[in-house]
């Protein structure tokens, strides 16, 4: 019994320990962003494209069939009420306030999360980093920040290009398939959809993206340097990014209704 | 700088443990100013960890460092990457940056650290890689170099700052012979044409004990035995000539502590 | 040091990408009925429930927008609600006796103001107050109406 609560106490203080260095990390690359931003901005371009461009195609494609299915979904379930006409406000609704910010987080931490962990923590494996501390190079800031301002940068945009996509998808279904009036479908969701509806959505995806940007970063910089330490970094950047995503939506959610 | 000291390194009573495991107790070293020094031991006795020490990428529980007479305990961090840039280091696999080529990894400290233009910039890298033989491979990447070369050009990236201290970290590790001769020839010609120090970490008694000035035998911890490598060879302590003789038992022991051997064996059948 | 042009080119046009989709969302999905004109009139109206009316949204006539909510508060001498909303100076000929009601635009739609033109020859001005106004209807009073009616016609 009391090694039970030996090994609770334990695991727990590992666990405030490690969360408390995860801030700490946070903080420090704060600390070094505006001089990287300034200074070395093309890295940083570098990184938005590895982060952003290279994952369109998954986006959108991902955006193109979730609309979709929100065009099919939401068809049937408004019939009921013979409000088909209110398709375009129930995708709008979905895609810009819940689905375009937490599906493009969760893709882009399947993505380029794993990505970047996987390439920080090789890095670590092969001395990469550690010679570049002895060439007198911060590691952190050369390699760990302008990966993460990367992934903070690209997020927004991504996200918000799932969800022009997605309505594309929906309004596909929704008005060539199952014969909406494309008036309809976009003037009703324009007189009830609201800028405010399109901030919160863009307010998720910016702390989404610095959620996963800043996880993947940390795995990977945290790594055990074998081949199956950087493995396991690679799957835990997806699971605690996804765990940290839903817990982070539903309390924005909640907030701001 | 004290140039009256011909000691460059020297280290003194060091104690280094890494949480239960101590590595180091009671270290005394002494590196000499333009010499060639190779540090060997068995393996695991910490030589890698001693490189980080004197760099400072570790810090030791007691005792002390001095770099040029400088206790580096009192340095600052950027009065720290200044002395770090005094050292070029060879990592054991090379450690080139795998995204970027043959020319940008040489390149890379003088992008970080000098405002040189691209045109000198490109004047001393093409030097440097000539230096080591592999000027024609400027632009192939990390990836499609064997490891002999690999190694060649991580070394004229740790020259590229012109360092007075150069570390070999285990440099003729699984290299064949020929790439092993060139390695050897390149750290004699460095260390005198420029006139700098060399520490080689290495267990390879043969090939250093053909370039190196000063040898130290490292072994529990501390400094088992010193000299110039025939010094060494001739020396009478078994675990020196354990190790400089290559024998298979001896003072380090072969077999891994383990039960009474008749015990293991027959306890079982009997049951 | 990779910065290769295609890297820069394709940084460039993700961006432009992903900013072209945020100005969509901004423009093609909310308030493309968002109403601006260049000279405007100030109307008022009282409602006694405005049920979830809030400024910036629109004020129809047969279906057109033609101004938009300014402010909704509430006045605690009358205990009624006000609200101000501007009409486009262009549509200068609505009788005063028009009635003002609070619509609701589909069922998951956001509530507006539809003005119904009435008979009068003077036209409303700025200033005017609205004087036939028809609240929002709430749900709840509909259903207890219907059940209070449905039980007194039980009732024998």
């Amino acid at each position: 019994m009391k090694k039970l609560i030996r090994d609770m106490y334990d695991t727990g203080s590992e666990f405030v320990r490690t969360f408390g260095a995860f801030q700490l990390f946070f903080l420090r690359l704060l600390s070094h962003t505006p001089r990287i931003l300034v200074t070395r901005f093309d890295l940083v371009v570098n990184q938005v494209f590895n982060s952003g461009a290279l994952s369109l195609v998954i986006i959108m494609i991902s955006g193109l069939f979730v609309g979709g299915v929100l065009g099919l979904q939401g068809y049937s379930n408004l019939a009921r009420f013979n409000a088909e006409d209110s398709i375009g406000v129930f995708a709008a609704f979905g895609l810009v306030k819940e689905l375009g910010p937490v599906i493009t987080a969760l893709l882009f931490a399947g993505r380029a999360g794993t990505a970047l962990a996987s390439e920080i923590g090789l890095m670590k494996a092969t001395d990469q980093l550690s010679a570049m501390e002895m060439m007198a190079v911060n590691p952190v800031s050369r390699v760990l920040v302008p990966r993460f301002l990367g992934g903070v940068i690209a997020m927004p945009f991504l996200a918000a290009i799932f969800s022009m996509i997605g309505l594309f998808g929906t309004h596909l279904v929704a008005v060539e398939l199952l014969s909406v009036d494309v008036g309809a479908f976009w003037q009703q969701m324009q007189m009830t959809v609201d800028i405010d509806d399109i901030n919160e959505g863009i307010f998720k995806s910016i702390v989404f993206g610095i959620l996963a940007s800043h996880i993947a970063v940390w795995e990977g910089y945290n790594a055990i340097p074998t081949a199956e330490g950087v493995g396991r970094a690679t799957t835990r950047t997806v699971v605690i990014t996804a765990i940290a995503v839903l817990v982070f939506d539903f309390v924005i959610t909640a907030f701001m209704l | 700088m004290d140039h009256h000291s011909d000691n460059l390194i020297e280290i003194k009573d060091l104690k280094y443990s890494r949480g239960p495991r101590v590595i180091f107790e009671g270290m005394n070293l002494v590196i000499k100013r333009g010499e060639i020094t190779a540090l060997m031991g068995p393996s695991g006795t910490g030589k890698t960890t001693l490189l980080r020490l004197i760099t400072r990428q570790l810090i030791p529980q007691q005792g002390t460092i001095y770099v040029d007479g400088v206790d580096i305990s009192t340095l600052s961090i950027t009065e720290l990457y200044q002395l770090r840039q005094r050292f070029g280091m060879l990592f054991q696999n090379g450690a080139l940056l795998t995204d970027l080529s043959v020319f940008e990894n040489v390149a890379f400290p003088l992008r970080e650290h000098t405002k040189l233009t691209n045109r000198l910039i490109r004047h001393v890298v093409l030097t440097k890689l000539h230096a080591v033989g592999l000027r024609g491979a400027a632009d192939m990447m990390p990836a499609q170099l064997s490891g002999g070369m690999a190694r060649r050009v991580a070394l004229a990236r740790a020259m590229v700052m012109d360092p007075d201290i150069l570390i070999y970290d285990e440099p003729f590790v699984g290299l064949d012979p020929i790439s092993m001769g060139v390695i050897v020839r390149l750290v004699r010609r460095m260390n005198d044409a420029l006139d700098i120090t060399s520490i080689i970490v290495s267990h390879d008694v043969e090939e250093i004990a053909s370039v190196a000035d000063r040898s130290f035998l490292i072994s529990d911890g501390k400094v088992a035995a010193s000299g110039s490598p025939s010094e060494l060879r001739l020396a009478e302590s078994e675990l020196v000539r354990q190790f400089m003789h290559g024998m298979a038992d001896g003072p380090v022991a072969f077999h891994f502590k383990a039960p009474d051997y008749a015990e293991q064996l027959l306890g079982r059948d009997a049951e | 040091m990779r910065q290769t042009r295609a890297v820069e080119v394709g940084t460039g046009l993700f961006v432009l990408l992903g900013l072209g989709a945020l100005f969509f969302l901004t423009t093609q999905t909310t308030g493309g009925d968002d109403f601006s004109a260049d000279e405007i009139y100030t109307i008022e109206a009282r409602f006694e429930n405005v049920g979830s009316l809030r400024s910036r949204a629109p004020v129809a006539m047969s279906g057109v927008t033609i101004g938009r909510v300014t402010s909704v508060t509430f006045d605690t001498v009358a205990l009624e609600a006000v609200v101000q909303f501007v009409i486009d100076a262009r549509y200068d000929q609505i009788p005063d006796d028009s009635d003002a009601s609070i619509l609701t635009a589909g069922i998951l739609g956001s509530q507006y103001i539809g003005l119904q033109a009435g008979g009068s020859d003077m036209y409303l001005e700025d200033g005017s107050e609205i004087l036939f106004t028809q609240s929002a209807i709430v749900l709840e009073n509909l259903i207890g109406k219907f059940l209070v009616s449905s039980g007194s016609g039980d009732e024998k």
